[in-house]
């Protein structure tokens, strides 16, 4: 019997030993090096942009929150069906978009709410939005803006629009006992404009102008 | 400044981004395949891989290699995934399920990155980074060289050789592919994106929630992610996670990253074959249906014709504050002309004509620019129909590049054409006609024949993008779904380089006065025809039923 391997086997051998070989290259060497130069020359970025307040981490300055707080009744916390907290909007607060990432706003569970724009759920969702977005901030509902009532791709937007920025102040100033003047300016002042002029949209990071709202206290 | 002007400044930045760097890199990839050096260290490496650089191989052979290589890593990466509970920095994460893991390997060795898992609650680090992303690496390296070997097919002439898989698939990775990625990660981590192997960070919000935040060799991955037109996000919200894509900036290098090399090759093309026109003419075509595409879905978006967008306002549901509308169109049409499939927004919630646009651009077998290799000879094989078609009004015997099209290159270019379209539809009718595969639909009514539909469309192109309402971790479409990605990868490779080895065989015929110049503005706009022809016919009844229905 023929005990030399077979050519047909051989070229499986090779394969074989190409892919490991190109594993060690592509799979360890690479990511491994680039961990290397990307934590010596851009530590917080490589971290996750992490945003700290006094010796306290309160989040990435990348990952949107959810500003809200729990309902209580009684003193208690309100739980819905599946014994989850149920929670409204905390109107010291600037809120942030809609959210399908998990309960709101959740890293373990990224998602776009992918309703389509015909589907009854989100038609429903839009509207509600709007009348409770509406009252919350004592506008007409005609002047709150898309990005209050539809969700992002990732679950996880960090911004919202100066507009729905905007429209909050009135709320936030009442709330915090401060004047609208000083709340408007504090918008202003962390407004992003479009990159370079042209790219992308100009926005606003909800968590770091809230930040910047409980600093200026109220 | 108006949100048109941005818009358009944008795509313009783009198209000079792309522009600086198409002769360079283009006459660099040439001189890649052509060199007959191997470097030091690809020595060693071929003699660890236990290969003879210098054969030259016949087609089969280097079809045979292919699927070797493609095999094994098939069930390497099977393996890899069943086994995760007992590998390190798992982040505590079972095995993946056999279906799944299977769906999975299929879907990343095939260079479409379907993803029926998300990335955050299923795979670990390593098998993100030695898993998952080598195959970013190597299934863009399998295309270039697809691409490379029928480029010499059209270059040699009375041989029956091809060159040598090996060295294309090596070279493609380590000289090419790798050096790339490795400025785009650093790059990108400059922007913001995370790169480390954290297992996730507690943190108590300013609500006091608590928020883990997720961490992960990210960038390092995404770079290949976007430059070998692969998709797979380390994330399940993929390039809308603002780790994977965190700023404006980001999101144009990683469009331009994605279009680089299908744009880029088609120089590579030209200088080969020894007719940079050649190339041109390509790239012509290529930018006509890519910059039609972009239009429609930039108008759609923009104008946001839909219910709930109405309501709303805009189409920004699926979509991040930090691109916009005009960003997300020009994401969309570029990942879905490529093979990327990777997404900074969920075509889901689009428009329902500018998602239909989404769908038609996959069908137009995605060569606009089209995936990394995969573009090159996809449009390669539409330029021979093209030239078929052109010989049949005038009665004349058709060439391309100086090479005749017999009958025999008509039946492989014509099998190459019909597999995609058969294999999108029939599954899709499979899916459609069986009871339990449509319980997955989330959107009732023609959006949910669109989510199917999209769905055997973006694995029947290797895409890998999603209307990811649609429920595919089930039985049904990881089985199927994974069938039809090997189907469409490895036979259409095997029907081109078996026409790359007929057309290294014949001897070139001398051009004539009746020979059809494919250098013109005539040939490009027949070839435009002809793709759009040929596309419009075969999905018009379905897209009549879904987007267009929804949307009209």
């Amino acid at each position: 019997m023929d005990t030399r391997t077979s050519p047909a086997v051989q070229q499986y051998l090779a394969a074989l030993r190409t892919l490991l070989a190109l594993t060690a290259i592509l799979g360890l060497a690479y990511p491994l090096a680039m961990t290397g130069i990307a934590q010596a020359a851009f530590p917080g970025n490589a971290d996750g942009s992490f945003l700290r307040r006094g010796d306290k981490t309160v989040g990435s300055d990348l990952i949107g929150q959810a500003f809200t707080r729990p309902v209580l009744v009684n003193g208690k916390p309100k739980t819905d069906s599946d014994g989850n907290p149920v929670v409204e909007p905390d109107p010291m607060y600037f809120q942030s978009r809609p959210s399908a990432a998990g309960t709101g706003y959740d890293p373990l569970s990224t998602s776009a709410s992918n309703l389509g724009p015909e589907n009854k759920a989100l038609i429903d969702a839009t509207r509600q939005r709007r009348a409770t977005a509406a009252k919350l901030d004592g506008v007409a509902p005609s002047s709150v803006p898309p990005d209050a009532l539809l969700a992002s791709g990732s679950g996880l937007d960090p911004h919202i629009s100066p507009a729905y920025a905007r429209v909050q102040v009135p709320r936030i100033a009442r709330e915090r006992h401060l004047s609208q003047a000083r709340v408007r300016t504090l918008v202003n002042q962390q407004i992003q404009g479009r990159s370079l002029g042209f790219l992308g949209e100009s926005r606003v990071n909800v968590l770091e102008l809230n930040l910047a709202l409980d600093e200026l206290g109220g | 400044m108006s949100d048109t002007t941005a818009g358009l400044l944008q795509v313009g930045l783009l198209i000079a981004a792309l522009a600086a760097c198409y002769r360079p890199l283009g006459a660099y990839m040439a001189r890649v395949y052509e060199s007959e050096h191997d470097t030091r260290a690809e020595r060693v490496l071929y003699r660890v891989m236990g290969v003879d650089s210098k054969a030259d191989q016949r087609w089969p052979s280097y079809a045979r290699a292919l699927l070797a290589f493609s095999a094994v890593s098939v069930l390497s990466l099977y393996a890899f995934q069943r086994l995760q509970a007992h590998l390190p920095m798992n982040l505590g994460f079972p095995g993946v399920a056999p279906d799944q893991a299977f769906n999975t390997a299929t879907s990343f060795v095939s260079n479409t990155n379907w993803q029926s898992y998300s990335g955050e609650s299923t795979m670990g680090h390593l098998v993100q980074m030695s898993g998952l992303a080598v195959q970013n690496f190597v299934s863009a390296a399998v295309g270039m060289a697809v691409a490379v070997a029928l480029i010499r097919g059209f270059v040699r002439s009375r041989t029956d050789r091809l060159g040598n898989f090996w060295v294309d698939l090596v070279r493609s990775s380590l000289r090419i592919l790798l050096p790339i990625s490795v400025v785009g990660a650093i790059t990108l981590v400059a922007l913001g994106a995370v790169q480390n192997f954290s297992s996730g960070t507690k943190v108590s919000t300013l609500a006091g929630e608590s928020q883990t935040i997720t961490g992960g060799p990210v960038a390092s991955q995404e770079a290949i992610k976007e430059l070998g037109t692969n998709g797979g996000g380390f994330y399940n919200a993929n390039s809308a996670h603002p780790f994977e894509n965190p700023n404006p900036f980001s999101n144009l290098l990683e469009i331009f990253l994605l279009l680089l090399i299908p744009v880029c090759l088609t120089y590579t093309f030209g200088r080969m074959v020894k007719d940079k026109r050649q190339g041109y003419a390509l790239l012509a075509a290529m930018t006509v249906l890519w910059g039609a595409i972009l239009a429609g879905i930039s108008i759609l978006e923009a104008n946001h014709p839909g219910t709930a967008l109405n309501l709303a306002g805009a189409s920004m549901e699926g979509k991040e504050t930090r691109f916009g509308v005009a960003a997300s169109s020009l994401f969309a049409t570029s990942t879905t002309g490529t093979s990327t499939g990777a997404v900074n927004s969920f075509h889901d919630s689009f428009t329902a004509l500018g998602g239909g646009l989404t769908i038609f651009n996959m069908g137009l077998g995605e060569v606009a620019p089209g995936g990394v290799g995969s573009g090159l000879y996809g449009m390669l094989v539409l330029a021979i129909v093209t030239v078929f078609v052109a010989g049949l009004m005038v009665g004349r015997t058709p060439e391309y590049l100086r090479k005749k099209i017999t009958p025999r290159e008509i039946k492989l270019v014509s099998l190459n054409i019909l597999i995609m379209p058969v294999l999108a539809l029939a599954g899709t009718g499979l899916a459609m006609g069986l009871p339990k595969p449509k319980e997955s639909i989330l959107n009732p009514g023609p959006h949910g024949l669109s989510e199917v539909l999209y769905a055997f469309m973006s694995a029947g192109n290797n895409n890998g993008s999603a209307f990811a309402g649609l429920s595919v971790n089930t039985g049904f479409y990881n089985t199927a779904l994974g069938l039809i990605m090997l189907a469409v990868r490895f036979v259409p490779i095997v029907l081109v380089l078996a026409l790359a080895g007929s057309l290294a065989r014949q001897q070139p015929v001398p051009a004539t006065a009746g020979t059809l110049p494919t250098h013109r503005t005539l040939f490009v706009g027949m070839l435009v025809g002809v793709i759009i022809v040929v596309a419009g016919l075969t999905f018009f009844p379905a897209l009549a039923l879904g987007p267009l229905a929804e949307g009209l």
